[in-house]
């Protein structure tokens, strides 16, 4: 029986992350993997190929729409799908390439098959159609991940009822896209396929799109994804999809009851959130309980309730993000191997990968003003930055809210172009508790795009120069 | 960034006024380089560039009362590098991915040496607040001081006294002039470096206990000396015979016989010294400097010579630095260079002796029986009497005389 320091089950970010760090810190390290490829959800149907197909397709509309006002005269592009779907697999292909490369250069012995705890330091790994082995180790991390949070009564067949894995395949343009969620998910996916010809409706229980991202924030991204031909209908859910005939037909209610409404799509995409995903893991046979969201409880160093089994990533409580599941996986590696390990969930970056993209760290006014913080705001618009008007693209905003005392940031909030890259200047400086001055008085480059962080942070100080 | 501060100005010495400042803003200087001159009660002494760079900021102006240790301007020494080497070096981004930057001259600000850079607010207020941000505790990441850390020690401090101590204000209890001599009338006020000296002065006059004995010494056997080997002694030495070297070994004879006058009162303790360090009152332009010739009883005539000569010389070019003038157990003083026959030397604190010498005269004076001419001077010694009796100060004063009178006991040690 081989035996082992510690198993991972599960190889997406947290869990590959998690194995590489412990190997690093010297232990012999299994990883348990019941699909053919690595890199779980993230790698394989979630950041990476919509990261891809956004990529692709922001392309295609900039060379249909964007170009002759460059001076760059093309004729109308047409859409090749399967060459972008085969661009969208070259990304995923590469990728999960690239962690098994990780693996073997950190000599990580991969089990492929189903992982079984059966008791405390024995986990047995059955492969789809072949004989299960059990694998012997001192501690054992749960990375098992999250799955597609499904519409009751709604049957997922990927094909014309899809989840953001069937999303990413659609084998043609639909006419009609209904999203159902007006999640990043949901938003993101719908805008590959709005630029790549689909009308696409977005239904949202809510009565606004993106809970927990800065309300000011949401409110101006969904003006432009309107504007971008995305109709948002709010406060409304969908009951029930008929997918009898040639359309679908989506019932819609008002969220808060009353009078349905039909609304015919071609496909349509259920995109309302995630679920954590511990199916055939056998926790119930060694005494695991979830909590009431099917999460596993862990305290403060992921450690479940039965010895030497932690858990990490979409599985336990906290933002389904995969960098948080990497700083999970990090983290609890140092602590089996008896380092301090910890993850600052204050400071954990959000993107959304619409265009323009939305990013943010740190706490919203609405999280502040709840906790009855003090703190000063500092917006500074794109159309002031001297080089989103060189290329054109000035929609969006920063804001930076900073404390009123000691004008420590306590949040960067970004609509814009290049969001996601900007939010990582917010991190470093909220980790290091910079003030919103220090900020300010940083250097930036000229002309770059966060030199509109620099100026949110002269503005917490109503001194902005170039507003 | 390079920080310029006040340095120690010596013992008792809390604050200084700054006097001028050499270079501006936007000037480049060189490490050592003089940038800005600082006035004591004791002594005007020149703040030298802790670095070459670009003088960024200045903080103190001309004619403000800094206090030791407090934040006089900045030197900026990669702007100063960068316009040396005549290059642009790429500003270092926070964003990931961190590029190496390439500046073209390896200056490193001194703080990273040690302790982590300071952030650019904390900079800041560290400047406006003269707070050193190293005193104020840090609760940022790292132990780093944040800016809120910085605000609550500048509000800490508001509310604390003030360490410098404040001069009283000016009490003007006359009565106004009648309006006929009030026209008159000039009213300017005193530089604070006079007020300092004002206050240190009547410090001194209060605390000791403070007489003077007078006595007078024939100065013909010293002219004489002096008349005989003047050549020979600058040839030797490279420096004139003065007098000054005669009353320097006169006094430190005199002090190892009686030591009271060589000691210091601290507190209920008397601290006898079994060193001498005179103290040769010089005047310049800004006033009264007292420089140390430290432990004359082992330096010869024309060493004591030598470094008066050099004293007086950097005294009137403001050169002299603070720790020349601290440290001295006894001080004499001229008058006589101005004219005064004879006058009461204020102690110089926390000495317990002084001697004041007067201007040189000839005068009929009995000698054997006879009226001769001599050339005559008066001698003071002001003395604290809390520790030195009558009978001590006049022996010391006529030991003194003594030897002047008759320098072969200086030799023998009569």
């Amino acid at each position: 029986m081989p035996s082992y320091d510690l198993i991972v089950i599960g190889s997406g970010p947290g869990g590959y992350v998690c194995a590489i760090r412990a190997a690093q810190l010297g232990m012999k390290v299994a990883v348990v993997e019941k699909e053919k490829t690595f890199g779980g959800t993230c790698l394989n149907v979630g950041c990476i190929p919509s990261k891809a197909m956004l990529h692709a397709s922001e392309r295609f509309e900039e060379a249909g729409h964007a170009f002759a006002k460059m001076g760059i005269k093309v004729a109308t592009p047409t859409l090749d799908l399967p060459g972008m779907l085969r661009f969208k697999d070259e990304a995923v292909d590469g990728n999960v390439k690239g962690v098994a490369f990780l693996f073997r250069k950190n000599k990580i012995e991969a089990h492929n098959g189903v992982g079984r705890i059966v008791a405390p330091g024995k986990v047995e790994v059955k492969p789809a159609g072949g004989q299960g082995s059990t694998l012997d180790a001192k501690a054992i991390v749960i990375a098992t991940g999250s799955d597609v949070a499904r519409l009751k009564g709604i049957a997922i067949d990927e094909k014309r009822i899809v989840s953001s894995t069937g999303a990413l395949s659609l084998e043609k343009v639909p006419r009609h896209l209904l999203v159902v969620g007006a999640g990043v998910i949901g938003l993101e996916l719908g805008s590959v396929w709005r630029r790549l010809g689909a009308e696409v409706t977005v239904v949202e229980f809510l009565d606004r799109i993106l809970p927990g991202i800065d309300t000011e924030v949401a409110r101006q991204l969904q003006r432009i994804l309107e504007k971008q031909g995305i109709s948002c209908k709010l406060a409304s859910k969908v009951a029930a999809i008929d997918s009898s005939g040639a359309a679908l037909k989506a019932t819609v209610e008002p969220a808060a009851g009353g009078a349905a409404s039909i609304i015919e799509a071609d496909v349509a995409l259920v995109a309302i959130g995630r679920v954590p995903y511990t199916e055939n893991l056998g926790l119930e046979a060694i005494g695991l309980k979830l909590d009431g969201h099917g999460r596993i409880p862990v305290d403060g160093r992921f450690a479940t309730s039965v010895p030497g089994i932690y858990a990490i990533g979409d599985v336990i409580a906290g933002p389904m993000l995969a960098h948080k599941g990497e700083d999970e996986g990090v983290a609890v590696a140092e602590i089996i191997a008896g380092k301090a390990g910890h993850v600052n969930y204050d400071v954990i970056p959000n993107v959304i990968y619409t265009s323009p993209e939305v990013a943010s760290v740190g706490k919203t006014e609405e999280e502040l003003k709840a906790a009855g913080v003090a703190y000063n705001v500092g917006k500074f618009p794109f159309t002031a930055n001297g080089r989103a008007k060189a290329n054109q693209q000035t929609e969006g905003f920063v804001k930076i809210l900073a404390d009123a005392k000691t004008d420590r940031v306590l949040g960067m909030h970004i609509i814009g172009s290049d969001a996601g890259n900007m939010i990582a200047e917010a991190a470093i400086a909220m980790e290091l508790g910079a003030a919103a001055e220090d900020i300010a008085r940083t250097c930036h480059a000229h002309p770059t795009l966060p030199e509109a962080v620099k100026e949110a942070a002269l503005a917490v100080d109503k001194r902005a120069i170039h507003m | 960034m390079t920080e310029i501060r006040v340095p120690t100005l010596g013992e008792s010495v809390t604050e200084a006024t700054i006097g001028k400042w050499f270079k501006q803003p936007g000037d480049l200087v060189a490490a050592d380089e003089p940038l800005v001159e600082l006035e004591t009660e004791k002594v005007t002494i020149e703040v030298p560039a802790p670095a070459a760079g670009i003088l960024s900021e200045i903080i103190a102006k001309d004619g403000e009362t800094v206090a030791i240790g407090a934040l006089l301007g900045q030197i900026d020494q990669g702007a100063g590098a960068r316009a040396a080497a005549s290059k642009s070096a790429e500003p270092e981004k926070a964003t990931p991915p961190p590029k190496a930057v390439s500046t073209p001259a390896p200056q490193v600000p001194k703080a990273a040496a040690a302790a982590i850079p300071l952030a650019p607010s904390v900079r800041r207020l560290s400047a406006e607040s003269g707070i050193a941000a190293e005193a104020v505790p840090g609760t940022g990441s790292g132990g780093r001081v944040t800016k809120g850390d910085m605000l609550a020690a500048i509000e800490r401090a508001a509310a604390a006294p003030t360490a410098i101590a404040q001069l009283a204000a000016a009490v003007q209890v006359r009565a106004p002039s009648p309006a006929d001599d009030a026209a008159r009338e000039e009213r300017v006020r005193m530089t604070k470096l006079r007020q300092t000296i004002a206050k240190r002065l009547k410090d001194a006059q209060n605390a000791a206990a403070m007489l003077t004995t007078f006595n007078e010494v024939d100065m013909s056997a010293v002219m004489a000396l002096r008349n005989h080997y003047r050549d020979l002694f600058e040839k030797k030495h490279g420096v004139k015979l003065g007098f000054m070297g005669f009353f320097v070994r006169a006094c430190v004879k005199a002090l190892k016989e009686i030591p009271a006058v060589n000691a210091e009162i601290d507190g209920a303790d008397i601290i006898y010294k079994n060193y001498y360090h005179i103290g040769i009152a010089v005047g310049t332009e800004k006033g009264l400097v007292v420089p140390v010739v430290r432990d004359c009883d082992a330096k010869s005539l024309g060493d004591i010579e030598k470094e008066i000569a050099g004293y007086g010389r950097r005294a009137r070019d403001g050169q002299l630095k603070i720790e020349e003038m601290q440290g001295g157990t006894f001080t004499i003083t001229n008058g006589g260079i101005y004219g005064s026959l004879m006058s009461t030397p204020i102690l110089n604190a926390p000495q317990s002796g002084i001697l004041g010498m007067h201007k040189i005269e000839d005068r009929p004076v009995v000698v054997a029986g006879k009226i001769e001419v001599r050339p005559m001077m008066y001698l003071a010694v002001s003395y604290d009497h809390r520790i030195v009796d009558g009978r001590e100060a006049v022996t010391f004063l006529v030991r003194v005389k003594e030897s002047l009178e008759d320098p072969a006991r200086l030799v023998l040690d009569l």
